[in-house]
């Protein structure tokens, strides 16, 4: 039997993005069948059924998240997350620039089933192929009626506007690209109340990645109970993995949920560059901690078994570290970045991640100090939890993982003022 | 600027008209594209236009990291430095580019062609290291397709 497949289901080529090929494997079925046969609760309740959790990172069940909208309200919006920033990760590209009228469908389906007017898909950006795809896409739909008034000829209308972010990371937070959306900086902001009761301008508003929209029209088209079906049991159904790094393979990998991390990386991707052994693998993008590589031996693609082994499954953006890599110099990319992207809100998050980037700065310059590790301990525990949005943990949880796990490199660094692997990061 | 208010009328006429505000960020962009980089005066002129408070259009302004607010070059070259590229020889392409431009991150050369900028992820993981030449990605590089893709830049 072969895998049922929801993103990987068509060869590529030059127009396979176009709206008459993905008509011609039957694209936009799934929304003439909601139109004419489901009412829009029908739509919410095959999504809950399926199971599917939002693939953004956070894994929330998607039919959950929709419940808590009141549709009565006058108004109710629905905000595509498309600003794909999360180092590691680049499924969304892929989407994107093979098929993103599946976007525009589950968009669709997605607004019916919310009572939605107008939609937003928020894109980074630096995106420029992705883009212009996702325009050429809705333009198509537009002329051939699809997007807009009196959607296939039914009282549905739905107009879907694209946004492009400003290059912040922190716009991938959801309360934050709703203040962005409203035209200003992308400051994050307390929940409660959540964007379901007061989101966008107020209004109730649903924000969902792109992977898990553009899930939505196999879901209505085979049915929630067959979603449900496919992968692990409490987190169903097929997900984009993308591989990189150290890796002879690099590239996207559709996979059933429950699927085996070592497989993925020694089969699917080729096994580790060179044939050198597997240092440590960050499972989920950069922001979740690092495994191991012994530890990943009995790992499934799913969010309990990476939560087992003391990681989360993220956003899928596997990062593959080779054995001889510096680990001190790897991290303080990382803490960089972070000290780079926190938008300067609260004080633990812009003060605490500039301080980690520096004391790792020193470090890496060989200028390390006795009680350093302990310092950038304190300096975790001191922003974790104490931030209105996740980056600040977003930014602890490397750290925290970093010196936890490969503690004998950081503590050699300080010792020696130099790498124990002469400070490699490519091999 | 009166074709300049044209395309903003346009823009404008693509979002509902209760969400005025939110045409902030899209005018920057549409403004920078027209100017290469932005001023304080750009910021005022949108905020005038759309009726919001000028620090509101100053606060994006200054706070988006694609939002340039130095003049660049006419070509502008990010280079991830993220997780991803690195492992895969981001500082080498880094390095290669700075010598072959001659300037250091951050700075424009001489003739105002090249403007070399380090940027966070570009979700080009999978075709680690990557760099974008004004908004055109660039993946799977090594020094000879530097010098290709270089060489074909007028």
């Amino acid at each position: 039997m072969t895998e049922p497949r929801v993103f990987f289901n068509f060869g590529i080529t030059d127009d396979s993005h176009t709206l008459s090929a993905y008509r011609g494997r039957g694209g936009y079925q799934a929304l003439e069948k909601a139109l004419r046969t489901m009412q829009p609760l029908d739509v919410e309740k095959e999504v809950t059924t399926s199971g599917l959790r939002g693939r953004g990172g956070a894994g929330f069940p998607t039919g959950s998240k929709w419940s808590f909208v009141d549709k009565k309200s006058p108004v109710v919006y629905l905000c595509c997350n498309a600003d794909e920033g999360e180092p590691g990760t680049f499924k969304d590209r892929w989407i994107f620039e093979h098929n993103s009228h599946q976007l525009v469908e589950g968009v669709l389906l997605a607004a019916y089933a919310l009572n939605v007017r107008h939609a937003f898909i928020y894109i980074r950006g630096e995106f420029d192929l992705s883009y212009r795809r996702l325009l050429l896409a809705l333009e198509e739909a537009r002329e051939a009626g699809l997007v807009g008034e009196r959607i296939l000829g039914t009282e549905f209308s739905c107009d879907i506007i694209v946004h492009q972010g400003g290059g912040a990371y922190v716009c991938g937070e959801e309360s934050s690209l709703l203040t962005s959306l409203e035209g200003f900086k992308g400051y994050p902001k307390n929940k409660p109340p959540f964007p379901a009761v007061k989101g966008l301008y107020q209004a109730p508003t649903v924000i969902n990645n792109v992977e898990t929209l553009a899930t939505i029209p196999w879901i209505i088209t085979h049915g929630g109970g067959a979603y449900a079906g496919i992968g692990a049991q409490n987190n169903t159904g097929t997900k984009l993995f993308g591989i990189s790094g150290h890796v002879n393979k690099p590239g996207i990998h559709e996979r059933p949920t429950g699927y085996p991390l070592k497989k993925i990386i020694f089969e699917d991707c080729g096994g580790i560059l060179g044939g050198k052994a597997l240092k440590a693998v960050i499972p989920g993008g950069s922001s979740t901690p690092v495994l191991k590589g012994f530890e990943i031996e009995n790992v499934t693609l799913d969010a309990e078994s990476v939560i087992k082994a003391g990681s989360m499954l993220g956003s899928g953006g596997i990062i593959v570290i080779a054995e001889g890599t510096c680990m001190v110099r790897l991290l303080q990319v990382l803490t960089r970045f972070y000290a780079h992207e926190s938008c300067g809100q609260c004080t633990p998050c812009r003060e605490g991640t500039a301080w980690m980037d520096k004391v790792i700065g020193r470090i890496v310059a060989g200028q390390g100090v006795k009680g350093d590790l302990e310092r950038l301990e304190a300096v975790t525990s001191g922003i974790m939890g104490n931030t209105v949005c996740a980056l600040g943990d977003a930014a602890s949880m490397p750290v925290a993982s970093f010196i936890k796990k490969f503690r004998d490199e950081f503590e050699y660094y300080i010792e020696h003022g130099r790498s124990m692997f002469d400070g490699r990061l490519e091999i | 600027m009166s074709c300049l208010t044209d395309k903003f009328d346009r823009l404008r006429a693509t979002y509902p008209p209760e969400m005025n505000s939110s045409l902030v960020l899209p005018l920057l962009h549409l403004m920078l594209r027209e100017k290469g980089h932005l001023t304080e005066s750009d910021a005022i002129f949108i905020a005038d236009y759309l009726g919001v408070p000028a620090m509101q259009v100053k606060e994006a302004l200054t706070w988006y990291t694609m939002l340039h607010r130095k003049p660049v070059g006419k070509h502008v070259i990010k280079v991830c430095r993220n997780i991803a590229c690195s492992l895969m020889g981001a500082e080498r392409i880094i390095d290669y580019l700075k010598q072959k431009l001659g300037i250091e991150a951050g700075e424009t050369t001489p003739d105002g062609r090249f403007t070399l900028l380090l940027v966070e992820c570009l979700a080009s993981c999978g075709t680690a290291p990557a760099m974008q030449v004004s908004d055109t990605y660039h993946e799977n590089l090594d020094e000879a397709r530097i010098d290709h893709i270089l060489k074909e830049l007028s």
